[in-house]
C-alpha cells in the first residue's frame, strides 16, 4: 500500500452562518480502495466531497488529494480527482462530444478525442456524441456526468448519489463500468442512499451523521458486529412485550428481532403463538447494511462500537 | 508516482496494475478552452445576442438622427447623426460586453453547470480572464456590426483611430468586469436584470451617448463628469472627430483606474470564494 493516501482529510469544519455541516472529520481513502460515504441526508457528504473537490472552503482542517493541497496546491489536487455531481446539471448550448471536449481542456488536455470517444463507447454515449445535452434523456445525461468526470483520467473518482433516479439498467451498466474502473486501479469514493448497491460495492464504509464520522470500517466488518440473526415476522396481533425490547417494528405488522444464534427463533415463534398472535409469515436471515445503518443512526452506538 | 520498488519486490503481494496518472497538461489550455466556451456559447446564438442588439442600435440612429440632424450641431462642422454614431456603436459595444458575463455567469449559476468550471484546474485569473475577454469579444464584434451598418449614413472621418481601439477595448473591458461582479453578487435573474435596468442602462444613457454634455445645465455637467461612461464614450468620440468635451488623456486615465479598481474588486471576490466556492 502507497504511503500517499487518494484522499486525506484532517480536522475537517465546515460551518454554515447557522448549522456545522462538518464538524471534525478526519478520514483516509487509500489508493485502489472502493470507499462509501453513507449517511442521512443533511449529514455532511456532499459538504465533504465538495471541500476535497475544491467546490467548497472548510472553515478548519485540510484536505489531500494524492498528497496534494486542496487549497494550497488545487491544480494539481484537482487534476487527479474527477467528481460526478448529485445534481442532474449540464449546459443546454452544447451537444454531448462539445460538453466532453470542453471539460478535457478545462484539465489542459487539447488533444483527447481518443480517450472521449473510448469513455463514450463504455457509457453507450456514441449514438448520441452529437446530440444537444437538452434533448437527452435523465440517464443519458446521468451518463454525460460520469463521461466528464472521467475525460482527464483522474486516479481518484468521486461519485455523489451517481444512480439517484436512475432505473435498473442503467445502473447495472454504471456500476459494471465503476467495478472495471476500480479494478483498474481507480480509487472510488461512492455516497449512496441505496444501501445494499454500498454493501455490494464498497470494500470500506464510512458513516457520517451530524457533521461527524460515527463509524469506519470495512464492510464485513461492520455487518459482522451486527452477527446476529434476525428474526422477521409478519405478525397479526401483539407483540410480546418480552420481545420488545430487541425488536424493531416496521408497522404493517412487519417486525425485526434480533436473537443470538439460530436456536433462539423457535422460543421467538413460541413468545408470539403463546401472547395469541398470528403468525404471518416469517423469514430467517443476518443483518444486513440497512440494519447497521438504522442502529447507528438511531444512536445505538454502543452496540456497534467495536 | 509509482514507486518503482514497489514491482520489484518479490515479497508483496502480486503488483498491482500501474495507477492511472492524469496525463500532462497545459494550464493556458483551461483558459483558452473557457474563453472559446464562452465565445460559442454567444455565437450559438447570435440572432439574439448580435443580430438584435444591432437592430436596437439601428433604430435609434434612424429615431433620433432623423428628428435631429437639422436641429443640432454638437461639435463645430459634425452633424448630429454623425456625432451620434460612435455614442450608439460605444453603446451597444458597452451594453453587450456587460450583458456576455453576467448572463453567462449567473445561467451558469442558477443551471448548477458553472461546477463545470469550478471543479477543474482553472485560476481564479484564468476564470476572471477567460469570461472579461468573452464579454470584449461579444461587446466588439456588436459595436463593429452597430458600426456597419450605421456608418453609411453620415461615414464619420477617423482623425485619431488609435484612441477608437483603446476605448473600445478598456471600455468593453471594464464592463466585462462589472457583468462578471454582477454575475457573481446576483443569485436571482431579476437581482441581476435590477442590475442591469437601474445602474448600466442610465449609466450609458446618461453618459453622452445622444447629446454633448457641454449642452448641460452646469449641476449636470459635474454629474456626467462622475460617471465613468462619460469618459468612454467621449474617448471614443475624439477617435473619431478629434473633438471631445474631455481631454482623451484625462478619459484614459479615468477608464484604466476604474477598470482597475473593478478587477480588484472581482478578483478579491473569486478568490474569497464568494458565492462561488462556498
Amino acid at each position: 500500500m502507497s504511503d500517499i493516501a487518494a484522499i486525506e482529510v484532517t480536522g475537517l469544519v465546515k460551518r454554515y452562518p447557522r448549522v456545522a455541516a462538518l464538524d471534525g472529520v478526519s478520514l483516509r481513502v487509500e489508493q485502489g480502495e472502493f470507499f462509501g460515504l453513507l449517511g442521512p441526508n443533511g449529514a455532511g457528504k456532499t459538504t465533504l466531497i465538495s471541500i476535497v473537490a475544491g467546490l467548497a472552503r472548510a472553515s478548519a482542517g485540510r484536505a489531500l488529494v494524492m498528497g496534494h493541497d486542496v487549497v494550497a496546491d488545487y491544480r494539481e489536487a484537482r487534476r487527479r480527482i474527477g467528481v460526478v455531481p448529485q445534481e442532474l446539471v449540464f449546459d443546454p448550448f452544447f451537444t454531448v462530444r462539445e460538453t466532453l471536449r470542453f471539460q478535457s481542456g478545462y484539465f489542459g488536455l487539447r488533444r483527447n478525442d481518443e480517450w472521449i470517444d473510448e469513455v463514450m463507447a463504455h457509457l453507450d454515449l456514441t449514438a448520441k456524441a452529437d446530440a444537444n445535452m437538452r434533448t437527452l434523456s435523465g440517464g443519458m445525461k446521468r451518463r454525460v456526468l460520469v463521461a466528464q468526470a472521467l475525460v482527464h483520467r483522474p486516479p481518484v473518482i468521486v461519485l455523489d448519489e451517481p444512480t439517484a433516479g436512475v432505473d435498473v439498467e442503467l445502473r447495472q451498466g454504471l456500476w459494471s463500468f465503476i467495478r472495471r474502473l476500480n479494478r483498474e486501479g481507480h480509487t472510488i469514493v461512492l455516497t449512496t442512499h441505496y444501501l445494499e448497491e454500498a454493501q455490494q460495492l464498497c470494500g470500506r464504509i464510512g458513516m457520517l451523521k451530524g457533521g461527524r464520522l460515527i463509524a469506519l470500517d470495512r464492510t464485513q466488518a461492520l455487518l459482522q458486529r451486527l452477527a446476529d440473526v434476525q428474526v422477521r415476522l409478519r405478525l397479526r396481533g401483539e407483540l410480546p412485550a418480552a420481545l420488545r425490547e430487541r425488536a424493531v417494528e416496521q408497522g404493517d405488522g412487519r417486525v425485526r428481532v434480533r436473537v443470538a444464534a439460530a436456536a433462539e427463533v423457535e422460543s421467538v415463534l413460541a413468545a408470539c403463538r403463546t401472547a395469541g398472535a398470528t403468525i404471518e409469515e416469517v423469514e430467517v436471515g443476518h443483518a444486513d447494511l440497512e440494519d447497521v445503518f438504522m442502529q447507528l443512526m438511531a444512536g445505538d452506538q454502543r452496540k456497534i462500537a467495536a | 508516482m509509482l514507486n518503482p520498488a514497489e514491482d520489484n519486490d518479490a515479497g508483496s503481494p502480486p503488483a498491482r496494475r500501474r495507477r492511472p496518472q492524469p496525463p500532462r497538461a497545459l494550464s493556458a489550455v483551461g483558459f483558452r478552452t473557457l474563453l472559446s466556451k464562452e465565445v460559442l456559447r454567444f455565437w450559438k446564438v447570435s440572432f439574439q445576442t448580435v443580430a438584435a442588439p444591432v437592430l436596437t442600435g439601428v433604430l435609434y440612429l434612424l429615431v433620433f438622427g432623423h428628428v435631429l440632424e437639422d436641429r443640432v450641431e454638437v461639435f463645430p462642422g459634425v452633424g448630429y447623426t454623425a456625432f451620434l454614431i460612435p455614442g450608439l456603436v460605444m453603446m451597444s459595444l458597452l451594453q453587450n460586453a456587460f450583458a456576455n458575463s453576467s448572463s453567462s455567469l449567473i445561467q451558469s449559476k442558477i443551471t448548477g453547470n458553472l461546477v463545470f468550471v469550478l471543479l477543474p484546474p482553472i485560476s481564479n485569473r484564468e476564470f476572471f480572464a477567460a469570461y472579461v475577454a468573452a464579454a470584449v469579444i461579444r461587446g466588439v464584434v456588436v459595436g463593429v456590426g452597430v458600426f456597419a451598418v450605421t456608418v453609411w449614413f453620415a461615414p464619420p472621418p477617423f482623425r485619431a483611430p488609435g484612441w477608437i481601439l483603446v476605448f473600445a477595448l478598456l471600455g468593453a473591458a471594464l464592463l466585462g468586469v462589472l457583468g462578471l461582479i454582477a454575475g457573481i453578487v446576483s443569485e436571482k435573474f431579476d437581482q441581476l436584470a435590477a442590475f442591469q435596468n437601474f445602474v448600466i442602462m442610465p449609466a450609458t444613457f446618461l453618459s453622452g451617448v445622444f447629446y454633448s454634455v457641454h449642452g448641460l445645465p452646469a449641476f449636470w455637467q459635474f454629474v456626467s463628469h462622475l460617471n465613468p461612461f462619460f469618459y468612454m464614450i467621449d474617448g471614443f468620440r475624439y477617435g473619431f472627430f478629434a473633438v471631445s468635451d474631455a481631454s482623451p488623456w484625462l478619459s484614459l486615465a479615468i477608464v484604466m483606474a476604474a477598470l482597475a479598481a473593478a478587477s480588484a474588486v472581482a478578483l478579491s471576490m473569486l478568490a474569497r470564494g464568494y458565492k462561488i466556492r462556498y
